[in-house]
């Protein structure tokens, strides 16, 4: 029953995007290409260089698509929290209290970033192109795992999302903040962690489990070692890793609403 | 329905003071507010901006959590039970919208209905007999971005309607609306509170508001009760001189009027606005005109509420 009402929100959120039409398909398009670009920086690079961090154009590509579907999702469930500031500020944010369901569930469906679909569907077509480019040894196992990255992903990276702009609730000018997280996370997961030096690695790594998104999965699936000794379990872990950050990420939002009502601004 | 008792909500202001520096100040919004509201009853809020109505609001609704104080609303604690209190209540804050901008009016109310899990048979009827009252059946199916203010006022009173609250808070609901949209909502909140029973609570600015819907008021400033009570008691309280406006036949002077404080003659001493206290009545002041001059009209003013208002915060 509770799972209909937010379908019903999604569904409303569809119907009024669709009321401008032509401006929508517009935007998917416009974000599809933003992806694609993203694409074309890393192939313009291995012009350049052969390998990066130790691996191949073809390997990164497969981060890179995994990265990307996974941010893709995350920013059409949760992008539009970087909205937080404008609703706390007009009142919004009250209105939403006063329902009878939770505030977080209600943001994200009510406000859902359809756009995105562009995003995501162009991430989709270079995963797949990737999987195929690469010499994967196919099995029950990497198969899930190709399903699960992105997905993982995607609430690693919602859960990031959450996680920085629940900072809004103490800091109104917080945005920026969040978006060095947020977009950050992204830009850092596109990329072998094996390029970045080891204080930049391990926060992104670790503090944002940035790495789990699409390094160590991707290492999983190719059947690599990692090259910073780390062991092979990690890049099967992402989804235990996805559900952790969740439950962080779901108790942030909870202490932060739980200040707001406290002291207001 | 509503009880309150000794409610404080402080705020933390942090102001600059010099370059770096910052100074944290505690600011009591609601200092010790107190008052109770019956089912059934309709009382207005009012107080100057800043006075503390808001957040006593937002408290009532579970929105903000008290710093202090005792708070029931429904027989619940709203801080701690807002859900809850959510399906029991219905608030319309003039200023910001509960409606979906981008879709017509009809299909925000059907959303409305899933999140508050209406019954589609109560849904039905209610939503039909509101529109019947409101008049929405020509808007009904218009997005909500492309409506007219008073038309969209009448959509989120409905709205906050749907799921039959005991109680309806309103924050300055009839704010920006033109005459004609301010009278058909006091006619259909008039309506709803005398028919269906349902308590109102509202805060305005708008003092016609009270006069029309509201025998009780409540009055703040500075975050603490000034008066509780009756328009008709409060107004016999502070403003005690009622004036009885007379036009004479011919022009006169008029002397020794029993209870007559003061008077103004205008016209060439045709118009007579005669300033009486509330120890004697219009009757005698009436009787003792005419006795003294051929009287062609009369009528007796009572002070306005906004001056009763500002006579209550003036005696602070």
């Amino acid at each position: 029953m509770a799972e209909s009402v937010y379908l019903k929100l999604v569904g409303a959120r569809l119907r009024g995007q669709m009321s401008y039409r032509t401006s929508f398909l517009l935007q998917c398009v416009a974000q599809a290409i933003n992806q694609l670009a993203e694409l074309a920086i890393i192939l313009v690079l291995f012009n350049r260089v052969s390998a990066l961090g130790g691996f191949s154009v073809a390997e990164v590509v497969l981060m890179y698509a995994i990265a990307g579907t996974a941010f893709g999702i995350a920013d059409m469930v949760a992008g539009q929290l970087d909205e937080l500031p404008t609703y706390i500020r007009t009142g919004t944010f009250d209105v939403l209290l006063l329902r009878p369901l939770g505030t977080l569930a209600q943001m994200m469906a009510s406000d859902l970033h359809l756009r995105k679909v562009g995003r995501i569907v162009a991430g989709l077509v270079v995963l797949a192109y990737a999987l195929s480019r690469n010499d994967i040894a196919w099995s029950a196992g990497t198969v899930a795992l190709a399903v699960l990255a992105p997905v993982s992903g995607a609430v690693i990276f919602s859960s990031i999302w959450v996680t920085a702009n629940a900072v809004c609730f103490w800091v109104v000018d917080g945005q920026e903040l969040a978006n060095t997280v947020t977009y950050g996370s992204n830009a850092f997961t596109s990329y072998p962690i094996t390029v970045y030096g080891p204080w930049l690695r391990r926060f992104f790594a670790f503090v944002v489990p940035g790495a789990f998104v699409a390094y160590y999965p991707s290492l999983a699936l190719l059947g690599r070692p990692d090259p910073l000794g780390g062991p092979a379990l990690l890049g099967w872990i992402s989804p235990l890793v996805a559900v952790a950050a969740a439950v962080v990420a779901g108790l942030v939002w909870r202490t932060a609403v739980r200040h707001y009502r406290g002291t207001g601004s | 329905m509503i009880e309150v008792r000794e409610l404080r909500r402080e705020f933390t202001v942090t102001t600059k003071v010099g370059r770096f520096r910052r100074e944290r100040r505690v600011v009591r919004a609601v200092d010790d507010v107190g008052f109770e509201v019956a089912a059934g009853e309709a009382v207005g809020y009012v107080g100057p901006n800043g006075a503390g109505k808001s957040t006593t609001i937002k408290m009532l609704t579970g929105i903000l959590v008290p710093t202090s104080g005792f708070v029931r609303v429904c027989g619940v604690d709203p801080a701690r039970r807002r859900r809850e209190l959510a399906r029991r209540i219905g608030v319309v804050f003039g200023q910001r919208s509960q409606l979906w901008w981008d879709l017509p009016l009809r299909d925000s109310f059907e959303l409305l209905r899933a999140v508050y899990r209406v019954p589609k048979a109560d849904y039905a009827s209610r939503l039909r007999e509101c529109v019947d009252l409101l008049d929405l059946g020509p808007f009904l199916d218009t997005p909500v971005r492309q409506l007219s203010l008073g038309q969209r006022m009448r959509g989120e009173v409905v709205a906050s309607l749907l799921h039959g609250p005991e109680l309806l808070v309103l924050d300055e609901p009839t704010i920006g609306l033109d005459l004609e949209s301010k009278e058909r909502l006091r006619e259909f909140l008039a309506d709803l509170n005398r028919e269906r029973g349902t308590t109102l609570l509202l805060t305005t600015h708008d003092l016609d508001d009270i006069e029309r819907l509201c025998p009780r008021l409540v009055v703040i400033d500075r975050g603490t009760v000034l008066a509780d009570g009756a328009l008709d008691e409060l107004r016999a309280e502070v403003a005690p001189e009622r004036v009885l406006v007379v036009d004479l036949e011919k022009p006169a002077e008029l002397v020794g009027l029993p209870g007559v404080r003061s008077s103004r003659v205008e016209s060439n001493g045709l118009r007579h606005h005669l300033t009486f206290s509330r120890d004697t009545t219009a009757a005698k002041v009436i009787s003792a005109v005419a006795a003294q001059a051929e009287v062609h009209d009369l009528a007796v003013v009572e002070p306005e509420i906004d001056d009763v208002v500002r006579r209550l915060y003036a005696r602070r």
